[in-house]
């Protein structure tokens, strides 16, 4: 939403666009023991901005995914979604979000339908909608003829596609998308890839993680690079690449660490 | 609460019974199996077979003019078909036939037992004074099926004997739990393991409550659902519904495999009624501990293992199976809420009690009090150390 500013003297009209910050993260630590996952991480996601959050394995991009869809609690710093502090209104952020986790999490006895349907009725969808919606979304994630199948009967891509419609049958305002296309074959995560950018020409709040820089080269409208739960580079692709006169994301990463971003994988 | 989301979850819940193999077996084969196999082997097809047990008796009851009543007692129990009588004059005797086998069990009529059977009756609404008194029973430990089924048809013709053929709810001086006349001679094995039956099959409800919670839990599923608007009352009560859903579906089945294997069990509409409320109760109790046993467990594999630990006392002690135990274990039994709802459907299907009787109402409410107590620490213990 941009909303306008008028600045006295009012014959001196000054108008000054602000967007308003759908996901606020402020100073957050969260630690495991003595392991510390996501460490003083402060960031803003702005409305309908498609934010990649890069980073190797064990960076805190996942944790820091967790806390701000409720599933963790900050040790210490606090994280707002929507204009709702998480741990205090945990219930209208989850009408908020859709969360794709990293693992596919469906259930194998189910239909792909069945399994989207129910994550529908869940997040209490009329069912006109929800079936118009499911429709829409099987056609564009190329699972129409499987929808009656069981899951467990599913490709490992298959799966992945059904993963991430299950988190935006709902139409959230926000979603977490947990590295989508991790294992998918290139057909497949092309077809993520374009539903993703659907999803920013809905004016819909993405938080992206990944491992494939180009990924977030092609989707992002903005990446964070975080490692050992640090916020080490801030910035639109073109910015971060230029400013480091780097080809791409992986040599902002190499010249940032001193290590490629997926040598952990 | 929205209804809309917990028929969603109860819906994946029976889809989940109905499509997973294991769970299928579990829930409904092998309740159908299992009472098809019992009631082939010990029951009576068609009401035409029936078993007989050689009971040896040995009669000290001697004091005039009470003996009419141990007379009366013993010929009661040469009356019924499935037993055959056999007086010895001592103990000894009986005691020398039972260890090679040619009787199944020795009852020792006491030599006060008509006193105490005229005591009451001289001032049946005056325990304090009546003179109590023991029928002491021998029976043949090797004859799991025999000594199922011997004990319960003597308490019944003595009930019968002492009190008359209406259900009787006061004190009594000879402790029996049989509230009414059952027609022993229609009686088979099978009838008595019935109601046993019923409350075996639901307690593996424990083993598929705890692989269900551990499977979702491992493969992300519990977070994935964390992370929408279903409030945890909400799934809780899912899947509450979808287990007492499940028990009655099992009962029912139950119900018609014995009935095909020819059990006729006694009890009107509402002794059927309320064995369909009790089954379903119970089913909570075991959803409590099929959740103690999931915060327990790491995986699906360990929570198989650990939900024996509830099963197994459950299943020996408290259903069909207990009969057979030595009286230590037997009250120990009284310590699983299998006991009390296999006791509930003995006295309704197998005394013929009314639902009101006493016995009924202690078995519904102890049963009661355990699932509402499982069911509430489950929820607790898992909520706060297995979600994760």
């Amino acid at each position: 939403m941009i909303k306008e500013y008028i600045f006295w003297p009012p014959n001196q009209k000054l108008v000054m666009t602000v967007k308003e910050a759908a996901i606020v993260i402020d100073n957050l630590t969260k630690k495991f023991e003595d392991v510390t996952a996501v460490d003083g991480l402060s960031l803003t996601v702005e409305k309908g901005e498609l934010f990649g959050l890069l980073g190797p394995n064990g960076a805190g991009k996942t944790t820091t995914i967790n806390v701000l869809s409720g599933l963790l609690k900050p040790t210490t710093g606090s994280v707002s979604v929507g204009g709702y502090e998480v741990e205090k209104e945990p219930d209208e952020v989850k009408e908020l979000i859709g969360v794709c986790p990293q693992d596919t999490a469906v259930f194998s006895y189910l239909t792909g339908r069945e399994n989207v349907e129910l994550f529908g009725n869940l997040h209490a969808m009329p069912k006109e909608k929800l079936k118009k919606k499911t429709d829409e979304l099987l056609e564009k994630m190329s699972l129409v003829s499987d929808a009656k199948r069981r899951v467990g009967k599913y490709s490992g891509g298959m799966r992945r596609r059904i993963n991430l419609i299950m988190a935006l049958v709902h139409d959230p305002e926000i979603a977490f998308l947990d590295e989508p296309t991790v294992g998918m074959d290139p057909q497949s995560r092309r077809a993520v890839w374009d539903f993703i950018k659907e999803l920013k020409k809905q004016n819909k709040t993405v938080i992206l993680t990944t491992h494939y820089m180009e990924e977030a080269e092609e989707l992002c409208d903005r990446v964070g690079i975080i490692d050992y739960g640090k916020l080490i580079a801030l910035g639109t692709p073109e910015k971060l690449k230029s400013k480091f006169e780097a080809k791409n994301l992986e040599e902002v990463f190499i010249q940032l660490t001193g290590r490629r971003i997926r040598e952990e994988l | 609460m929205n209804f809309e989301r917990v028929f969603s979850l109860v819906k994946k819940d029976l889809k989940r019974m109905i499509r997973e193999p294991a769970t299928l077996f579990l829930i409904i084969l092998f309740p159908v199996i299992l009472t098809l196999a019992f009631g082939i082997s010990f029951g009576a097809i068609g009401g035409t077979q029936s078993t007989t047990y050689q009971i040896g008796v040995v009669n000290m009851d001697s004091a005039e003019p009470y003996q009419q009543w141990s007379q009366n007692f013993v010929g009661n129990l040469a009356d019924a078909d499935i037993l055959k009588i056999q007086d010895y004059s001592s103990n000894e005797t009986a005691q020398a036939d039972l260890i090679q086998g040619r009787v199944q069990a020795i009852l020792l009529i006491p030599v006060d037992f008509g006193q105490s059977c005229n005591s009451f009756w001289n001032a049946p609404t005056d325990p304090s004074l009546w003179m109590n008194t023991t029928l002491q029973l021998y029976l043949d430990s090797g004859s799991m099926f025999a000594t199922q089924a011997i004990s319960p048809i003597i308490e019944q013709v003595l009930a019968a004997t002492v009190y008359g053929t209406q259900p009787i709810s006061v004190p009594r001086p000879i402790q029996i739990g049989s509230p009414s006349l059952v027609q022993s001679n229609k009686l088979t094995a099978f009838d008595y393991m019935a109601p046993g039956i019923f409350a075996y099959a639901a307690i593996f409800l424990t083993m598929t409550v705890a692989q269900s919670f551990t499977t979702d839990r491992e493969n992300g599923l519990l977070r994935r659902i964390n992370t929408t608007p279903t409030t945890p009352s909400e799934f809780m009560t899912a899947q509450a519904i979808s287990n007492m859903f499940t028990a009655l579906i099992q009962v029912a089945l139950v119900f018609a495999m014995a009935y095909l294997v020819g059990y006729r069990p006694s009890g009107d509409a509402a002794s059927f009624a309320l064995a369909f409320v009790i089954m379903s109760i119970f089913a909570l109790c075991n959803v409590g501990f099929g959740l103690i046993t999931a915060t327990l467990a790491k995986s699906p594999g360990a929570a198989t293992g650990i939900a024996f630990v509830f099963i197994m006392p459950q299943m020996f002690l408290g259903t069909f199976v207990g009969f057979a135990l030595s009286p230590s274990a037997q009250a120990a039994g009284k310590f699983v809420p299998s006991y009390y709802v296999t006791d509930a459907l003995t006295s309704l299907f197998l005394r013929g009690a009314p639902v009101s009787s006493p016995t009924i109402l202690l078995d519904l409410s102890v049963v009661s009090i355990c699932s509402v107590i499982a069911l509430l620490l489950g929820i607790l213990l898992f909520g706060k150390y297995g979600k994760t």
